[in-house]
């Protein structure tokens, strides 16, 4: 299969005025068969990730990591410490003494999973990212205040500028956008 | 069910929840805003002054001695984490219990538990003998090849204590980013936008990111929930674990992580009351607000009096002669004003909260959460000195009073929290913004459109 050209623009943008304009769009544009999509709002809208297809979030499984090498790390070191690189025998307690090992242990394990759970979630985002086309719409500043973005990706196999544009403009929304890379 | 008021007063929509909060941030800087911040300002330079004299004099200056090696230095240590612990609690247990109520309050209640942790930490460090060898409290490899006592609860205090700080900034931040972003897209100042731009890390609202994100919020708040629970727990065996009577008690963890709560949330008022009649946000942070934060306070502090009685209950059903002396010596003995004082703040006091007069009026409690926080401090002032002040061994009694410097520390810690609360309120949006856009009318409706 030949490697199609880059299209001149990065996307095609909609905007909506309600949240509920913006998931009845979504749905019709997966619906018609577009895959390479975003949507922008101003808070976060659960009915839009299932519109849009999105499968549940990998962010749980990096926090169940973090917590393990965290539990894994924390009583590691206290055990390593106290029983084997220098024991010191405190009123006859065990050089293992994990009732008092419990506490660093708990913090560390929560410490870590904490670390992945923030990184990890803006890794998955990947974030920072300093440019990106969308900034390009003036009017796309709104999508932080009080208005509904559906942004198609001319990467999309199904994206074709006129018919796209008209799939859009058919949505009914306050506005469509051409989004230059 | 009875129709509950609003919790955000009608007629908002996304454009003038966010008009309104981040205009107290974009509309620069009001002539009251300097005095203010100066006067914390120069709360900070007596801070930063008392540090000099104690690192250079020793610790001396303030009025510890034997028997009473922890006065005022570990109660405000103790007194500042806890008020931290109501920011925690409103931000993310309330989450797990869907309290959308929290969503009005939770950011600046965050930022003070950011900053009562950052007063909290500058103790540790103060009270120490030797406070140029702090490091040794961490675990590295030494040249001498000892490391920290893990059997100690002052060794997981600094992992409790350092690991509540990184998590609570974690979260504070993680909840900044989309109003960042506001911030960002809404302001005309150049500077502003690159700083608010750089911070913002580029969040465009992409709701796969939001999808990542909502999850990442609600995982932080399953861990900070049982953070917030074991750091008081922790901060309270440093108590529990020594042998003195009325430090030797199991019901410590609960009883300070209860008494934590309610501290917090008195301080949370404090701060909330003036803030929203200056600000003009009664229609973000409403009299149901107050409402929900008198009741946790009530209660909250029903446990703290439970915890008292039981205390006094136990040492006399326990037939122990040294528990017994304990707890006659709180209500008879030289501390006995602070004993009595502290009953009629934290026990007497919050009962008129009962009254829902009382409980609908923001000047009343102002007022009581002032009473609450003198009769908190007062609490832990009681229980540590009073321990260590007559112990087992009647040779060894003494007493204990603060000097100017425990006076100014505490003076400074406080003028450190308020400078910090000022540049907040100043530069960053003190109620969350994306947050109240999801509780308006128009979003929720949305939500549960079929």
């Amino acid at each position: 299969m030949t490697r199609r050209q880059p299209h001149r623009l990065y996307g095609m943008m909609a905007e909506f005025a309600t949240p509920g304009d913006l998931v009845a769009a979504a749905e019709a544009a997966r619906s018609a068969g577009y895959r390479r999509m975003d949507a922008f709002t101003p808070f976060p809208i659960e009915r839009l990730s299932e519109a849009l297809g999105h499968r549940p979030s990998r962010v749980p499984m990096l926090v169940l990591i973090g917590g393990i090498i965290g539990a894994l790390a924390g009583y590691g070191l206290q055990y390593w410490i106290s029983a084997v690189t220098y024991p010191l025998n405190v009123g006859g307690r065990p050089y293992n003494s994990w009732p008092a090992f419990i506490p660093v242990t708990f913090e560390v394990t929560i410490l870590v999973a904490g670390i992945f759970t923030v990184f990890g979630m803006l890794a998955l985002n990947g974030l920072p990212t300093p440019y990106h086309p969308v900034f390009n719409v003036e009017r796309f500043a709104l999508a932080s205040r009080d208005r509904y973005f559906l942004c198609i990706e001319s990467k999309d196999p199904k994206f074709d500028e006129a018919a796209t544009r008209a799939f859009l403009a058919d949505l009914r929304p306050s506005g469509v956008f051409d989004v230059e890379p | 069910m009875k129709d509950r008021p609003p919790l955000i007063a009608p007629g908002y929509t996304s454009a003038t929840v966010t008009d309104k909060i981040s205009a107290v941030v974009l509309r620069g800087t009001p002539r009251w805003w300097f005095a203010a911040f100066g006067a914390a300002f120069l709360l900070v330079m007596l801070l930063l002054f008392t540090l000099g004299h104690l690192f250079l004099r020793g610790i001396g200056i303030y009025g510890v001695n034997i028997p009473v090696g922890w006065g005022w230095d570990i109660t405000n240590f103790v007194w500042w984490i806890g008020i931290g612990h109501a920011g925690t609690l409103i931000s993310a247990i309330l989450l797990l219990l869907r309290q959308d109520w929290r969503n009005s309050i939770n950011r600046f209640a965050e930022a003070m538990t950011l900053f009562a942790v950052a007063c909290a930490a500058i103790y540790p460090v103060a009270h120490l003998g030797r406070p140029w060898v702090l490091y040794w409290l961490l675990p590295y490899p030494s040249t001498m090849g000892v490391w920290p006592q893990f059997r100690s609860p002052l060794v997981w205090d600094v992992f409790a204590v350092s690991t509540y700080a990184t998590i609570s900034l974690l979260f504070w931040f993680v909840g900044l980013i989309p109003d960042l972003a506001t911030l960002r897209d809404r302001t005309r100042n150049r500077f502003a936008q690159i700083v608010y731009g750089i911070l913002a890390m580029g969040w465009r609202g992409s709701a796969r990111h939001w999808h990542n994100y909502e999850s990442a919020y609600l995982m932080l708040a399953g861990l900070a929930t049982p953070l917030v629970v074991s750091v008081h727990s922790v901060v309270s065996f440093d108590f529990a674990v020594g042998v003195v009577p009325g430090w030797h008690s199991t019901i410590f963890p609960p009883y300070f992580v209860a008494g934590a709560i309610f501290s917090g949330f008195a301080m949370v008022l404090t701060l909330a009351i003036p803030l929203r009649a200056l600000f003009g946000l009664e229609d973000f942070i409403t009299d149901r607000h107050l409402q929900n934060m008198a009741k946790v306070m009530l209660a909250t502090g029903l446990i703290v009096a439970y915890g008292y009685l039981i205390e006094i209950f136990m040492a006399w059903y326990g037939d122990n002669r040294y528990d017994m002396y304990m707890s006659v010596n709180r209500m008879l003995g030289p501390y006995a004003f602070q004993f009595w004082s502290l009953i009629a703040c934290n026990v007497i006091a919050p009962q008129v909260l009962w009254i829902k007069r009382v409980r609908r009026s923001p000047a009343f409690l102002f007022v009581i959460a002032i009473v609450v926080n003198v009769g908190m401090w007062l609490e832990r002032y009681v229980i540590i000195v009073t321990s260590l002040h007559r112990d087992f061994l009647p040779s060894s009694w003494g007493m204990y009073s603060g000097t100017i410097w425990d006076y100014s520390t505490f003076l400074g810690t406080i003028g450190l929290f308020l400078a910090l609360m000022f540049l907040f309120i100043r530069f960053l949006p003190m109620i969350s913004i994306f947050e109240m856009r999801a509780i308006l009318p128009e979003a929720r409706a949305e939500e549960v459109k079929e």
